[in-house]
């Protein structure tokens, strides 16, 4: 039933994505509730997150769960009649798993920000640096990953490729504002094929938002830091 | 599955790294047996760890028939999983980020940043406090009766709590405002397991004032 399952979300929202994604992979229907990030946060929100207050929440049978890679596992257990599995079920893949999705999260996305967030050439420059260093990194643990298979998953989208490849989206709005290709065919032919497939998947395609809205979106968003900042 | 022909290997420090103490309790709950391999603080990374945590080059890093398993959330539900018998299962994963402000305390400078620190550490307390009365109270641990994932991960900073007690003459487990913490801090210190390998308060007061401070003192001021 729909009124089982809720997902507080933000369409612009990588992590939330992500949710989307595994929810859909499993056929679960359930009522999606788009949620104010910056004022007047919901009763909701507040009540299902009140430690961190952030989106994606899943609320199952009035129970929320917080945190991406929690719910993803979560969707994983409770669903795991339906479809085909999301994290692997080799206890050593699914650390490696598992310790890719924190390095991205944890390391490579915060180590890279400067290039879009840096103010100074060398600040940017510092930024594509870490992005390149993590990119190498990820080429190999695909290479190992996949197995000559089409995703990190193998046959199917799995947990390190919804991480990786809910951020697509904004990676590539970093290219256009920098101007620097990061998924470069020449220097990771491997992690741009898998990019290309992974977008192509119906799921993916039914459920990514457009690089050219997300754009609209980062440029609010940095004015209205900007704006902050200035007063 | 585990078999007794498995080849475990731990690489940690000699004691006193929270992280590190945390694999070693999961371990042993379980029952497996296992090399430990210790990295010494401040000397040279051996090949190993190099080799076989080369992303981040930091303990702990478990090592299972050869392949190498990092991060020590990563771990434990590794080990969970690979050794599900005997002993509790553990709860899945709940995140922590409260260590570092808690180290904040004693690395900080101005009073204004240690004030932060220990805001930030209560918070934190509080929160865990308020989880225990919605959630386990009537239980002696976050895992019932039994020692499970959630007490490990607290628990192995019981011995820096204790540490930054004593260092910056302040109580931060206080009986009058958490007192299921205060309880049930007492209860996972008096397990067998812990007792073995969370480190004595005034060992951790001497690494802190004959190595850490000096070595905190000379690295970058975000750390």
């Amino acid at each position: 039933m729909a009124k089982e399952v809720k997902l507080l979300g933000a369409w612009p929202s990588p992590y939330v994505l992500r949710v989307q994604i595994a929810l859909e992979l499993k056929g679960v229907s359930y009522e999606y509730s788009e949620q104010q990030l910056w004022e007047n946060k919901s009763e909701l929100l507040l009540r299902s997150n009140p430690v961190y207050k952030k989106v994606p929440v899943l609320i199952h049978k009035d129970q929320p769960i917080c945190e991406s890679a929690i719910i993803i596992r979560y969707i994983d257990d409770v669903w795991g009649a339906c479809g085909p599995a999301i994290l692997p079920s080799d206890p050593y893949e699914r650390a490696i798993s598992c310790f890719w999705a924190s390095y991205i999260d944890d390391k490579w996305g915060p180590s890279s920000s400067g290039l879009i967030k840096g103010k100074t050439d060398e600040e940017k420059a510092a930024g594509a640096e870490q992005a390149f260093l993590g990119l190498e990194l990820l080429e190999e643990a695909y290479e190992k990953s996949s197995k000559g298979k089409r995703f990190f998953g193998g046959d199917n989208v799995g947990y390190l490729d919804i991480v990786l490849g809910s951020s697509l989206g904004w990676i590539e709005v970093a290219e256009i504002m920098s101007g620097i290709k990061l998924f470069d065919n020449a220097k990771f032919p491997l992690l741009t094929g898998w990019a290309e497939r992974f977008r192509a998947a119906a799921v993916v395609k039914k459920l990514m938002p457009e690089t050219e809205k997300l754009m609209e979106y980062g440029k609010a968003v940095q004015a209205r830091m900007n704006a902050a900042a200035a007063n | 599955m585990a078999a007794s022909g498995d080849e475990v290997k731990l690489l940690g420090r000699s004691w006193g790294c929270p992280y590190v103490i945390r694999a070693r309790i999961a371990l042993e709950l379980k029952g497996v047996s296992y090399d430990y391999v210790v990295e010494q603080l401040g000397e040279k990374k051996s090949e190993l760890l190099l080799k076989s945590n080369p992303v981040y080059k930091k303990v702990p890093v478990l090592i299972h028939n050869d392949r190498p398993i990092c991060e020590s959330a990563i771990i434990l539900q590794y080990i969970d999983e690979v050794w599900p018998e005997p002993g509790p299962r553990y709860f899945p994963r709940i995140h922590m980020n409260w260590f570092p402000a808690l180290l904040k305390i004693i690395k900080v400078k101005t009073e204004k940043e240690k004030a932060e620190a220990l805001e930030q550490s209560f918070v934190g307390l509080s929160l865990l406090e308020e989880t225990y009365k919605k959630s386990f109270e009537g239980k002696a641990f976050f895992g019932g009766d039994n020692v499970g994932y959630l007490d490990i991960i607290f628990g192995s900073f019981l011995g820096w709590v204790k540490a930054i007690e004593k260092i910056s003459d302040i109580k931060l487990i206080d009986k009058a405002k958490f007192p299921l913490l205060a309880k049930w801090a007492e209860r996972f210190a008096s397990v067998a397991t812990v007792k073995e390998h969370v480190p004595k308060t005034d060992e951790l007061v001497e690494l802190f004032s004959k190595v850490l401070k000096d070595i905190w003192n000379a690295s970058a001021p975000n750390n």
